[in-house]
């Protein structure tokens, strides 16, 4: 079971690539220490690579047979191949035109798919590296003196496969469903459970049995099987849960390269799949601790079909005020603080830019204004925090839920801007409703609520009516959120 | 090395994301789940490594077109996270700004 020697120098430079990925997401505690952060990832990535093109450098073997005094002699040289290595970098410069280039030009507003299409790479790459591996695996010092793979090697290949390609699958339907190519209601497949566990049971067996029989049949199987529940488990999740399916997949793509990085005995690759690991595995956590749902109810999906199709029996026409932007621009005016609740409505609108204008003209009238950001309030998370920052709202007016909440109570106008579920005091008191115990803002505790939603006759995604409609003090702004916020701006002159 | 002192370098590496992870601000979770994936293509060492390899045509192919997105991955990952990152900024304070 020896491997191949390595050297000394490389291990301490993955070693020092794995500290920085670690200051990396360390410096990510605060925003002045984050773009540091930003360079150390950069500077591990750049250690990485250059170690590895220096001690993998692609070689040939020239044969050179000659006479000399008579002798025949012949010798075989190594050196650097030109050719090959050109290949290499130049794989490594389409790869970086097209990061840059998207990089450079995503809106803002497309971050989740953006993200979403990030990971189907790092998937990709792994299922790649695992089936190169699994081709030419004397190249990756895996072989035993049979030339067979090293049991351990073959769990490790086949856990990287799988987890690589479930990885790819499910983000391309996430990035779908996040991008409008596909529709963000649950998909759901009869039987679906069984197919899905079944599925899984498989692979497992698979790979199991992948470590008494390297056969092709056996590894083929399992990469195709992987690509197929990926795709399986995603479709059935709605839209507004992506936030929770954006966080496992990146995850996901971290178990994956830890894979690859005990078959490869990757330092570099080991520290980082477990950074990113967590970090998703957290997020997972953190989100669906927001919406008081289990992680094994998300991923079971079907979240709001169930609930739309029956709440609708229930209806009765109830009474609600309906206000303009110039009542609007008046109570805000008048307000001593006002607190700005967005949602993903605000993002599907662009309407953020418009938004910190009204704050600005608030500003001027004297009033405070602060905004309230519930933890899954759009597709991903923090997805709400990157948009006020692209309008060049300041991040310390920006609160989190457990931050802000108490201070509805002393607030003259909340502004709910694309928001629903996020702020339906039925999650507090209503034990029969689907959102029951999820942590939610508190503004119908404010003295005025304004509502700006495109029309009543919508529901929030988990499909329950929102009681802050009908309240006495709450005045419903139905219109676009951009152009709403843009009237409020040219009534505040 | 052997898989235990890599199991190990693993098991304590899961324990320090956890402790790191949880004191990321919350309002930097999207530069997170942006430069995570970045650092997760850090897989292009093994691309690189079949790519570089001999002995394999079709293992070399599959290296390279890993090595590309990685690549798209690494590149586009820490620009976007910079580009977040820089639009994150704090009230300017008026009075700061005369003296």
């Amino acid at each position: 079971m020896e491997h191949v020697a390595v050297n000394p120098w490389a291990a301490l430079a993955y070693l020092i690539a794995g500290v920085c990925f670690i200051l990396a997401l360390r410096g990510l505690s605060s925003p002045t220490s984050s773009q540091r952060g930003n360079r150390f990832g950069m500077i591990g990535m750049a250690l990485a690579l250059i170690t590895t093109l220096i001690t993998h450098v692609p070689t040939i073997h020239v044969l050179v047979v000659g006479q000399a005094e008579d002798v025949d002699y012949w010798a075989i040289f190594s050196r650097v191949d030109p050719l090959a290595l050109l290949e290499i970098l130049a794989a490594i410069g389409v790869g970086a035109a097209i990061g840059l280039t998207t990089a450079r030009k995503i809106a803002m507003t497309a971050m989740p798919q953006l993200v979403a299409a990030f990971h189907s790479l790092v998937g990709m790459a792994a299922v790649l590296v695992a089936c190169a591996a699994y081709l030419n695996p004397a190249a990756f010092g895996i072989v035993d003196p049979f030339g067979q793979i090293l049991t351990v090697s073959r769990i490790e290949m086949g856990l990287g496969v799988a987890i690589g390609a479930i990885t790819f699958s499910g983000s391309v339907i996430a990035f779908a469903k996040l991008n409008g190519n596909m529709g963000g209601a649950p998909i759901m497949l009869p039987g679906r459970h069984v197919i899905n566990l079944g599925v899984l049971a498989g692979i497992l067996l698979l790979i199991a049995y992948f470590t008494q029989d390297q056969a092709p049949w056996v590894f083929w199987t399992v990469t195709l099987l992987s690509f197929a529940i990926g795709f399986l488990l995603i479709i059935p999740i709605g839209g507004a849960d992506m936030p929770v399916v954006v966080s496992m997949l990146n995850s996901y793509s971290g178990w994956a390269a830890a894979a690859m990085g005990f078959t490869l005995h990757n330092t570099a690759m080991i520290i980082t799949g477990a950074l990113v690991g967590s970090s998703g595995a957290i997020l997972s956590y953190i989100m669906c601790r927001a919406m008081n749902r289990s992680f094994i109810s998300v991923i079971a999906g079907g979240f709001g079909a169930e609930a739309a199709s029956t709440g609708g029996a229930a209806k009765v026409d109830r009474p609600w005020k309906r206000g303009s932007a110039e009542d609007a621009a008046f109570l805000m005016s008048q307000a001593e603080q006002v607190i700005i609740v967005p949602g993903y409505g605000m993002a599907v609108a662009q309407a953020q830019h418009a938004l910190r204008e009204m704050g600005d003209k608030l500003k001027e009238h004297g009033v405070r204004v602060k905004y309230a950001i519930h933890p899954v309030a759009g597709r991903m998370p923090g997805h709400m925090n990157v948009l006020l920052a692209e309008a060049n709202v300041p991040y310390d007016e920006v609160f989190e839920l457990e931050d802000i909440n108490s201070e509805f109570a002393q607030t003259d106008v909340a502004f709910v801007i694309g928001a629903n579920d996020v702020t339906n005091p039925a999650a507090k008191t209503d034990k029969s409703s689907p959102i029951y115990g999820m942590p939610v803002l508190d503004v119908e505790k404010a003295k005025t609520v304004l509502f700006v939603k495109r029309s009543m006759g919508g529901v929030g995604y988990a499909g329950v009516d929102n009681d802050v409609f009908y309240m006495d003090n709450t005045m419903m702004l139905l219109a676009d959120a951009k152009k709403m916020v843009e009237e409020i701006v040219k009534s505040l002159d | 090395m052997d898989f235990i002192a890599i199991l190990s370098i693993f098991v304590l590496a899961c324990f320090v994301g956890y402790y790191v992870v949880w004191s990321v601000t919350p309002a930097l979770h999207t530069p997170l789940m942006a430069v995570t994936n970045a650092i997760s293509s850090v897989i292009i060492v093994g691309a690189l490594i079949a790519a570089a390899a001999s002995g394999s045509l079709g293992s070399k192919w599959l290296g390279l077109v890993a090595v590309t997105l990685a690549s798209v991955n690494i590149f586009g990952g820490f620009a976007v996270t910079q580009r977040m990152l820089a639009m994150y900024k704090k009230k300017e304070r008026p009075a700061a700004a005369k003296h």
